[in-house]
């Protein structure tokens, strides 16, 4: 655990972070802005996983595995994410969220 | 000395995560984004898990930065700007994040945690043994369904951004 650094800092800091997150989620128009803004929400969520597991169990590791599964189901998320914003680029031009109407295919 | 270190790592997060998601240009959005990631990362080397901070600073900031780069590079203009929401809507919006914030901050200062005084010091080989290890607990069975959802998740990102034209070709050669 970090020196003079009580949980509640920690956490406050990951909450802030999460928040900033679901404000891009919301406001940004742009298919892109919105995967960058759940990399931050998960990437908060991720942090409050492995701050916890050091800080009140420090013997166990379910905290830090957790970490790892949640980094590589987010990077398979990206990939997938990406193939379809190029697809959606390639039949519409266009990578806005209103323009997103025919994703049936 | 690890105190103020952590002060400026969350500072550099908390206003790079803030450029992110109100810079107009893509690209720099993008950076910023990096400097996040990179920013957590400092955080997991300052608790000691240094293989967490390197999987943090390989899977997403040599992997996921990249990916979302050529996605802006094959779909935008550089110098395009982005198009904003309303500001009716930005100050709602903000507004609503704010209140959650402070409930999250009520529940988290309300709550009384346990916390270990400790200076445990978590080695690759501990992960690497629960990781692959099959007894009670063990996490061998996630392992593979991971290592599945990759596997299925690169084959259908191949399918999709290959899109139809070749499908086209082929109904004409049909």
């Amino acid at each position: 655990m970090i020196a003079g650094i009580s949980i509640y800092e920690i956490l406050t800091v990951t909450s802030i972070l999460f928040f900033i997150g679901i404000y891009g989620f919301i406001t940004r128009k742009n298919l892109i802005s919105v995967l960058i803004s759940i990399e931050l929400i998960l990437n908060a969520s991720v942090v409050n996983f492995v701050v916890i597991n050091k800080y009140l169990y420090p013997d166990m590791l379910q905290g830090v595995i957790f970490a790892i599964f949640i980094i590589a189901v987010a990077a398979a998320e990206t990939a997938l994410a990406v193939s379809i914003i190029i697809n959606l680029y390639r039949q519409i031009s266009s990578v806005e969220v209103k323009d997103t109407e025919i994703m049936k295919y | 000395m690890e105190k103020y270190i952590f002060y400026i790592l969350s500072v550099i997060i908390i206003v790079f995560a803030v450029a992110s998601v109100s810079s107009r240009k893509m690209l720099r959005s993008v950076i910023y984004l990096l400097f996040v990631l990179c920013g957590i990362a400092g955080i997991y080397f300052l608790i000691d898990y240094n293989f967490l901070a390197a999987i943090q600073l390989t899977v997403y900031a040599g992997g996921i930065i990249v990916l979302i780069i050529f996605s802006v590079l094959l779909v935008h203009h550089i110098e395009m700007e982005l198009e904003m929401a309303k500001v009716s809507r930005k100050i709602l919006t903000g507004l609503l994040c704010l209140l959650g914030l402070a409930v999250f901050l009520y529940t988290i200062y309300n709550n009384d945690f346990n916390v270990v005084e400790n200076q445990v010091t978590t080695t690759t080989y501990d992960i690497g043994a629960k990781l692959l290890s099959y007894d009670a607990g063990g996490f061998i069975l996630p392992f593979e369904v991971i290592s599945l959802l990759l596997l299925a998740s690169m084959i259908g990102a191949i399918v999709i951004a290959k899109g139809r034209k070749l499908n086209d070709k082929n109904n004409e050669a049909l």
